[in-house]
């Protein structure tokens, strides 16, 4: 498969992803203020300070609202990661491999993007939250419609690897918003209010249904909580469950067998799931909650780049070939320090 | 609707001879949509439109922010040609497309038609599409254009003529292959009374032509098509006939010369290209050998090529012969490379480098047609009957600047339809482009794109300026 053909169905489904996670940012939010008592301030600035991009927030709109976060992230034009910006670079992306992806999937992404790019940016309450529902049916019906109606080949596994990566990203910084989230006071604690903001993050992440089934244990604790996004084998949110499905996808592309590694993406991945799969919810609350989020996400980003010079950018190859002349055809197990035995 | 009001005037009507005299092989299609209820064709016409749509047979529109993709107009009422003028036109295009691969051959060769006079030889190196680095290749099996859209119109009196050979990427294949399918869904009942040319193999007969140029030494040969991106106009197009053949459809940053060959860049490492389908155009090709500031080539292509390491179609350089003034002498081509006369005729073609026909183009600017010898797609062209007396005059000082670079025509009166206009039925001027494919031997696919032009009275059917599609029926 073209390197091209293959980067551009990973961003295609990193793109509708991060769109369907945008929307389960703005609905953590409108909850966790619905929940909150009366004489609390309403709380945005925390869901700015989680995009890392605070500073582009400072600079065009000021102060933050409710109108203005919803205008950043839903419909603004010029910054990346809004929901309008996510489909249409997703639209691009299938353009660009339109003869190798479905069509359904094609008319799903037109779709997707049309809801979106319709939908005025002057929202009532009532309308949004059934817009953010409707964008995360649409990024579920795209799942489903790749899933049935594309061969489960090499391009359907970068999609997967795309899309898990992204989805892991992105369920470690919802439960950064907590953390951002100041608390109304130290003594609110542990209290009914608190239990409701654990409530109204498990829900935005489609998992309260499936933490309250996973034991005989029906608590909702914040160490629980954490530890069932963080660390859950199951649970299709879970940042442990993307990571092992991405490296299970690394290693039907490139044929490794599981346990063994032959580049740099197949080594990061596979220590970094079976640290989570050693790991317990005691150690990451001991290192901190979001330290330990904080770092994963820097291995995630770590990986993402270790994946493009594996696979999509082959230029750094070529031009040592090109160095020395040698008529070796160039492939990924050239770098094989493996340990295969 | 119904056709008793349906006047052909004074025009050539391609389904009536006179009114309600349908043509022989228009009869049963006639009576057919005369017998449907009232309204139907009509929601037919609409259903078929988003059929289309559904289909995606786009062009894109540029500099449009929201990638707002536009359907060619399409038109439910068929161009119907008979079987046996089918083999009038399929002759001639086969003459045709023969002496053109033979010229563009001796050109970058020995250059005989040269040394014995029949065309000057200044006209050959003022041709913008002659190119100097293309002299002495050798192109697979000798074949230069592989793929043809020869542009032909039918004057008031039904003789055919030429109009453009279009012998480097001509487009449009991909809106007969996707109209012929909403027609078959739109008139089903009527296919099955009809005896019509199927056009579905055309992606098949493609692929053999491309694969009939890789040297029986390669195994399993790589094809691709080759795009400028997504921004083309004719996207659609290119992605389509991927998908159709089953190849990969690469940009120029996926390709690299390598060690000697072409290679693509996949996730299992380097891949080489035997075959490239370029739907690029020749200056953009290599820019070590032509456009310096192409972004969109691929450095060194063309040393590659001219190792026949990889092939290349159509070749480059075919241009050559798509400059309007070397379209003059294609007869003359027909008689000197095959010894026979013309089947198909050139339109009467007056060369301003000539002193004489100068004169004439000068004094009778109101009455012809002047084309610019290097433009398409409707550039640089003027209308002398549409046109003010000031444009004329501008058009005047242009010529006698550059005489070289024009051509005139009298102003044919291109044959007439009857498409849906509204709610009734109005005559409208069309062209037709059937597509010629020249491997193993030279192949000419049934019908071609008929391009209608939408606005009452018009005689421009380009796409870019209001024109829309039919299906053509060639019948067995």
């Amino acid at each position: 498969m073209l390197s091209r053909v293959a980067e551009s169905i990973y961003w295609l489904n990193r793109y509708i992803e991060r769109a369907e996670n945008v929307a389960r940012f703005l609905e953590v939010n409108l909850n966790l203020i619905l929940d909150l008592p009366r004489r609390v301030q309403q709380q945005w600035q925390p869901l700015v300070a989680t995009t890392g991009d605070s500073e582009y927030f400072a600079q065009h709109y000021g102060e933050a609202s409710a109108e203005k976060v919803i205008q950043f992230l839903a419909f603004d034009r010029n910054y990346p990661n809004s929901l309008i910006s996510c489909l249409q670079r997703a639209r691009e992306n299938a353009q660009s491999v339109r003869e190798v992806i479905s069509t359904e999937m094609w008319q799903q992404v037109n779709s997707f993007y049309l809801l979106i790019a319709n939908t005025a940016a002057d929202l009532t309450l009532a309308d949004l939250n059934k817009f953010l529902e409707e964008v995360k049916q649409a990024s579920h019906l795209f799942a489903g419609v790749m899933d049935a109606t594309i061969s489960h080949n090499e391009g359907w596994h970068f999609g997967q690897v795309g899309r898990l990566l992204e989805r892991a990203d992105k369920t470690s910084r919802i439960l950064d918003v907590k953390y951002f989230m100041l608390l109304p006071s130290l003594e609110d604690v542990g209290t009914p209010i608190d239990e409701l903001g654990w409530i109204a993050l498990l829900k935005s992440t489609s998992a309260y249904e499936m933490y309250r089934k996973r034991s005989n244990r029906h608590l909702i604790t914040p160490a629980e909580v954490a530890e069932f996004l963080i660390l859950d084998p199951d649970f299709p949110r879970s940042i442990r469950f993307c990571l092992s499905q991405v490296e299970r996808s690394l290693h039907l592309i490139t044929g490794t067998p599981p346990g063994a590694w032959r580049n740099p993406a197949e080594r990061s991945i596979g220590r970094l799931r079976s640290e989570l799969e050693y790991l317990t919810v005691e150690e990451i609350i001991e290192r901190g909650i979001h330290q330990f989020l904080d770092r994963l996400q820097q291995e995630i980003n770590q990986l993402d780049q270790e994946i493009f010079t594996t696979f999509l950018d082959l230029r750094s190859v070529v031009y040592q070939s090109s160095q020395t002349q040698t008529q070796i055809p160039i492939q990924t197990q050239t770098q094989s320090q493996s340990t295969l035995t | 609707m119904q056709f008793d009001t349906y006047d052909p005037e004074h025009f050539y009507d391609e389904l009536f001879a006179g009114p309600q005299q349908p043509r022989s092989q228009g009869k049963s299609l006639i009576e057919q949509i005369q017998s449907l209820p009232e309204g139907e064709l009509l929601q037919r016409q609409q259903a078929a439109q988003e059929a289309l749509f559904k289909l995606g047979a786009t062009f894109n529109v540029y500099g449009d922010i929201e990638g707002q993709e536009r359907v060619l107009p399409f038109d439910v009422i068929p161009r119907i040609i008979s079987a046996q003028e089918w083999r009038y036109l399929e002759g001639g295009l086969k003459q045709r497309i023969h002496a053109l691969n033979l010229f563009i051959d001796d050109i970058y060769h020995d250059q005989k038609i040269l040394k014995d006079g029949v065309i000057p030889e200044t006209l050959i190196v003022s041709a913008k599409g002659y190119l100097p680095p293309c002299q002495g290749l050798n192109p697979a099996k000798g074949v230069w254009c592989h793929i043809t859209g020869t542009d032909l119109v039918r004057d008031r009196d039904g003789q055919w003529y030429v109009l453009e050979d279009n012998l480097r990427c001509p487009s449009g294949i991909s809106y007969v292959l996707e109209n012929r399918r909403v027609m078959k869904s739109t008139f089903p009942q009527i296919f099955r009374t009809i005896p019509i040319q199927p056009v579905d193999e055309y992606p098949s007969h493609l692929l053999q032509t491309l694969l009939h140029l890789v040297p029986q030494t390669v195994d399993s040969p790589t094809v691709v098509v080759l795009t400028p991106g997504t921004y083309n106009s004719a996207y659609f197009e290119h992605s389509f006939l991927a998908q159709q053949m089953g190849i990969e459809l690469v940009e120029s940053r996926d390709l690299i010369v390598l060690d000697g060959y072409l290679q693509m860049q996949t996730t299992k490492g380097l891949q080489r290209v035997d075959v490239i389908y370029r739907r690029l155009d020749d200056d953009f090709m290599d820019p070590q050998v032509f456009r310096a500031d192409s972004e969109l080539g691929i450095p060194g292509l063309m040393e590659v090529h001219r190792a026949g390491k990889v092939a290349i179609a159509n070749a480059l350089g075919t241009g050559v012969a798509d400059d309007k003034v070397i379209y003059a002498y294609v007869p003359e081509m027909i008689r000197y490379y095959l010894g026979e006369d013309p089947i198909l005729a050139n339109v009467p073609t007056y060369l301003c480098w000539e002193e004489k026909q100068l004169k004439h183009v000068l004094a009778n600017l109101d009455k012809l047609v002047v084309k610019a010898a290097n433009e398409s797609g409707g550039y640089g062209m003027l209308v002398g009957t549409q046109a003010t007396e000031a444009e004329r005059q501008d058009f005047a000082e242009r010529i006698k600047a550059n005489p070289r670079n024009y051509i005139a025509q009298p102003t044919l009166c291109l044959s007439r339809v009857p498409t849906i206009v509204g709610e009734e039925f109005s005559g409208c001027h069309v062209d037709l482009r059937p597509y010629i494919l020249y491997g193993q031997d030279i192949y000419v696919h049934p019908g071609g794109l008929t391009r209608v032009a939408l606005k009452k009275g018009s005689l421009v059917v380009n796409s870019s300026q209001g024109g829309g599609s039919k299906d053509t029926w060639v019948l067995c």
